[in-house]
């Protein structure tokens, strides 16, 4: 897998999959990305779990926190870790001990970690490094448009009006693989030198 | 699902645009209303604090402005953009993300007059330096740099004479000074030359000119190559640190490559407030779905019109890239293959009188300062936009007494070389 550049269809089949995320470093703090991703992510749909020792007896969009991937106490589909790089390995670990394992780890934007993907792509689960599941979904279904960001997507279809809890179509026609050619060039540089 | 990618044209007619959500319209409708409703209280805070998609007011966004967005972003390879209400608002909100009073900017000294206005007077009254370099020299890009430079700012084809600049050298010293290349693209637009494929970190238009193309409509944008990493130094403090009038968001960290083109829309259009009207954006979108035809046609117009007046006994010199021997003509063939644009000047051996009566004597372009229109237009700057210079000022612009500009219409050529070659010859 190419962790610089993914192909719109790999992301687009982990979205249209998935249906529980759990979600390491949630906040319940309203002005933290953590909190804005997850608010989305139930709102299109998805039965998010927050995880962060952290808040344990605190509630987010309902849901109550868990302290580990381990005290979720059912199968999960994706785990969408919202922490540093250096603090991936650890998540990714215990992603792993759980049986049945999640199939999906998702790193958060900014948040790569080269040996844990490897860790986990060889168990068999498929990993997407350094972006925002929001942004993605925002992106694939043409919601983000509202906000003038290119979604590299197409369609002729009529546009839907998204109401609560409504998931949106991501089909739609990707230029070119979705990339940003030039974006996607200046972030592999920036993983290349830092 | 196969993915490929569509062509320029396609892009042009598509990106950005689906039919609509309630009509089932397929132009793109004029959402022409100041303000949109809230599903309810929750949904009004999750806009006003940034964390859902949707549309507030018409000054921080607009469904019709962000197909306009959409579409220009794709059409240069970026990954997000901003429309605003005309290419000097373009230029104000980008600056005010990247500058504070003391901080400097390095330009071109090959600019629109009128960015060097813009630049030399009002951002001055900010605080904001200049230092102007020549975009023919690139050492001098280079000795400029210093300490407090946070951008550097050219034009790829440079007004008024239509030169080309050599984009790819200018990115290479932005890189080494660890600051953003700013690209004017005006007078190329995407068709001809897309400048984040050579390094520019952000692109502005003024969409009044060829973009628009058909000179009813000013309109300006913004467009965020998603390449530059604000957060590396702190010295781009509105992106890197939290903002207080959002609760503390840090913008990179929220948005990614897409940080600058939402910082722009939510500290810099919302606080500056040159909106862009949504009919604007319309007439401009309309104008978008040809660029690639009327651009062709420019360019190939311009190219005859400039070998017409190579070989006229009362001209003594054309200033057109496009021509073999031209000192540009190697950058346009690097740059530009398909065209070399259509605006460009000429001198006459008539001097200042002769560039008088020739305006005057023209029937079918027009006289008067715009460029980039379907007519085709022509003014003589020492006479009007650089009258209020001295005369080496003058010749140092570009717009010495002799010298005429023209932007070349969509017109037949046969019917444009006829009427200059009675203007000469009266």
């Amino acid at each position: 897998m190419n962790h610089d550049a993914y192909d719109d269809n790999y992301i687009r089949s982990i979205l249209n999959n998935v249906k529980s995320i759990a979600m390491v470093g949630a906040s319940p703090v309203n002005v933290r990305p953590s909190y804005f991703a997850f608010k989305y992510l139930a709102q299109r749909g998805y039965d998010m779990i927050p995880v962060n020792p952290g808040h344990v007896g605190k509630t987010l969009m309902g849901k109550p926190f868990v302290a580990s991937l381990a005290d979720i106490g059912r199968p999960i589909d994706m785990v969408d870790i919202f922490r540093n790089s250096s603090h991936i390995m650890p998540v990714v670990d215990e992603a792993l001990a759980l049986t049945p394992p999640p199939k999906v780890i998702w790193m958060q934007l900014g948040a790569r970690d080269d040996a844990a993907a490897e860790k986990a792509e060889a168990a068999g689960l498929k990993v997407v490094m350094n972006r925002c599941p929001k942004i993605e979904y925002g992106r694939l279904s043409s919601e983000i448009s509202w906000m003038g960001v290119n979604s590299r997507t197409l369609s002729s279809k009529r546009a839907p009006i998204p109401t609560q809890g409504m998931r949106l179509s991501l089909n739609r026609t990707s230029l070119g693989g979705g990339q940003t050619a030039a974006s996607d060039r200046a972030a592999k540089n920036k993983s290349e030198t830092s | 699902m196969t993915d490929r990618l569509p062509g320029f044209a396609t892009l042009a007619v598509h990106a950005g645009a689906q039919p609509d959500p309630t009509t089932g319209a397929r132009a793109t409708p004029i959402y022409q209303t100041t303000s949109f409703v809230f599903n309810d209280a929750d949904h009004a805070a999750s806009l006003f604090g940034l964390q859902a998609f949707g549309n507030i007011y018409t000054r921080i966004g607009n469904p019709t402005n962000a197909v306009l967005e959409e579409r220009v972003a794709a059409l240069e390879g970026g990954t997000a953009a901003l429309a605003v209400a005309s290419g000097h608002a373009a230029q104000l909100v980008v600056l005010q993300q990247l500058l504070r009073p003391g901080d400097e900017i390095i330009a071109a000294r090959k600019l629109y007059g009128g960015s060097i206005n813009q630049f030399t007077h009002a951002f001055k009254a900010f605080g904001w330096n200049v230092a102007w370099a020549d975009p023919d020299e690139i050492s001098t890009f280079e000795r400029a740099v210093t300490p407090h430079t946070k951008a550097i700012f050219i034009e790829s084809i440079a007004n008024p004479a239509g030169s080309i600049t050599d984009i790819e050298a200018i990115a290479a010293v932005a890189r080494k000074a660890g600051v953003p290349l700013i690209v004017d693209n005006t007078l190329a637009t995407p068709y001809l030359i897309k400048p984040i494929d050579h390094g520019a970190d952000i692109v502005v238009h003024s969409l009044t000119k060829f973009l628009g193309g058909h000179g009813n409509s000013l309109g300006g944008i913004i467009v965020d190559a998603g390449t530059f990493d604000w957060s590396r130094d702190n010295k781009y403090p509105m992106l890197s640190e939290p903002r207080p009038e959002y609760h503390g968001i840090k913008i990179q960290e929220t948005f990614g490559n897409f940080a600058f083109a939402i910082a722009c829309r939510v500290l810099g259009l919302r606080d500056l407030g040159p909106a862009l009207s949504p009919f604007n954006a319309f007439m401009i979108l309309t104008g978008i779905e040809t660029l690639p035809l009327r651009m062709q046609k420019h360019c190939d117009n311009a190219k005859a019109i400039a070998e017409f007046l190579a070989g006229h006994p009362a001209v003594s010199a054309v200033n057109y890239p496009g021509l073999p021997g031209d000192r540009y003509n190697n950058l346009q063939r690097k740059y530009a293959p398909k065209g070399a644009g259509a605006v460009f000047t000429f001198s006459l051996k008539g001097g200042y009188d002769a560039g008088v009566n020739l305006v005057s004597n023209l029937k079918l372009f027009s006289h008067l300062a715009n460029v980039g229109d379907t007519r085709s237009l022509v003014i003589h700057p020492a006479s009007t936009t650089h009258s209020q210079l001295d005369d080496d000022a003058k010749v140092r612009s570009g717009a010495g007494p002799d010298v005429v500009r023209l932007s070349i219409g969509i017109e037949d050529k046969e019917d444009l070389i006829a009427d200059l070659e009675q203007a000469l010859d009266a």
